[in-house]
């Protein structure tokens, strides 16, 4: 989380809200650990990482839904294995399950 | 204050600090801010189950992991009502180099890339200066018996020790007072030849049985380096294989299985 603090000073200081999206679990192989932290505001910049560039254009979407209330804040999956998640995988061919929140704590 | 704006602060200050958020069950979101010392702040909505995450997040804290904990809706055990995300803010590892040499400007790069904070400690202060070493964050002018006599408490699983002064008259108080810290890593240049001498010298040292296994040395894996920045990179590689327990396993090509 610590590199995107930054961002998120910078983002907020422009009173853009700010989703933040961070891998809880990994089932299998993932790129990175838990605790792997992307934060994108409402217009759509995006800071951190959460995969190796696999999901991350899918989070972006689901972030940006979080934001506008289209979405509940909650944990959604990425990978083959797992039968509700989403059509994007990893290429490494793992599980990867993050929590999407609005960064209103 | 805001539970982020805390946060914020402590990982800036680089001091420990524990998150969790529940991420599935009841009250989705809610957190409780675990930092050692400190009353917790906010709450995952009841009282037991607050106390139960406080005292393993402060237990997941000590041992720098991060992983989902399943509860009851109070607080029980073995109980899947609630998913609690238990994220630990570590502060950075600690690297010390014993020993103002070559090599050392060029390990303390290498670890400073692999987000070590790193100290130059070296008896001699004529080159134990900032100006040699203006990447390492400490330069120690100190005998190392007495620097880790001052430190030696505060090294645990994560830290590493390399001693590069290949000379018995430093590296002897080095690796005897590493020996008695919980560092994770010790390692110690010089040849076999060097190493040989230097455990004639250690075994008149009052050190407990097998202690002496600790010590990685010749340091480093074996890749062929010859450069004071490739030792460093066989060094770097050598901490966290043997963090992992991957030491000896050579080339992923060479071997099975999965790689994470």
């Amino acid at each position: 989380m610590k590199e995107v603090l930054a961002d998120i000073d910078r983002w907020r200081a422009a009173g853009q809200r700010v989703a933040m999206a961070r891998v809880v679990d990994v089932a299998g192989s993932g790129p990175r650990d838990p605790g792997a932290t992307m934060v994108v505001n409402e217009a759509g910049e995006v800071a951190g990482s959460v995969s190796g560039g696999c999901v991350e254009a899918a989070v972006v979407a689901e972030a940006l839904a979080v934001l506008c209330g289209e979405r509940e804040r909650g944990i959604i999956s990425f990978g083959f294995s797992d039968e509700d998640a989403y059509a994007v995988g990893l290429t490494c061919g793992g599980t990867v399950r993050l929590f999407v929140e609005p960064l209103d704590w | 204050m805001p539970i982020y704006d805390l946060l914020r602060d402590a990982l800036r200050a680089e001091r420990p600090i524990a998150l969790a958020t529940v991420v599935d069950g009841t009250n989705v979101g809610a957190k409780l801010l675990v930092e050692p010392g400190v009353p917790v702040l906010g709450s995952l909505g009841n009282a037991d189950l607050d106390r139960v995450v406080a005292r393993d997040a402060l237990g997941e804290l000590e041992a720098g992991l991060t992983s989902i904990r399943h509860y009851g809706p109070h607080g029980e055990a073995k109980s899947d009502g609630v998913a609690v995300f238990m994220e630990s803010f570590a502060p950075p590892p600690h690297m010390v180099i014993f020993g103002a040499v070559d090599f050392t400007a060029a390990l303390a790069r290498v670890a400073k890339v692999l987000g070590y904070r790193v100290t130059v400690c070296d008896a001699r202060t004529v080159f134990a200066t900032v100006a040699r070493f203006p990447m390492a964050d400490e330069v120690v002018s100190e005998w190392p018996d007495r620097y880790l006599a001052r430190v030696g408490e505060s090294l645990g699983p994560r830290d590493a020790v390399c001693v590069l002064t290949h000379d018995l008259k430093f590296d002897v108080p080095a690796i005897v007072g590493a020996l008695r810290t919980r560092v994770g890593y010790l390692g110690a240049m010089g040849s076999r030849d060097t190493h040989a001498r230097r455990l004639i010298r250690l075994a008149d040292e009052d050190l407990d049985g097998d202690s002496l296994d600790r010590v990685m040395a010749p340091i480093g894996l074996d890749i062929g380096s010859r450069t004071p920045e490739e030792t460093a990179v066989a060094v770097c590689a050598e901490i966290i294989a043997l963090r992992t327990g991957h030491i000896g396993t050579g080339s992923l090509r060479d071997g099975t299985g999965s790689i994470h």
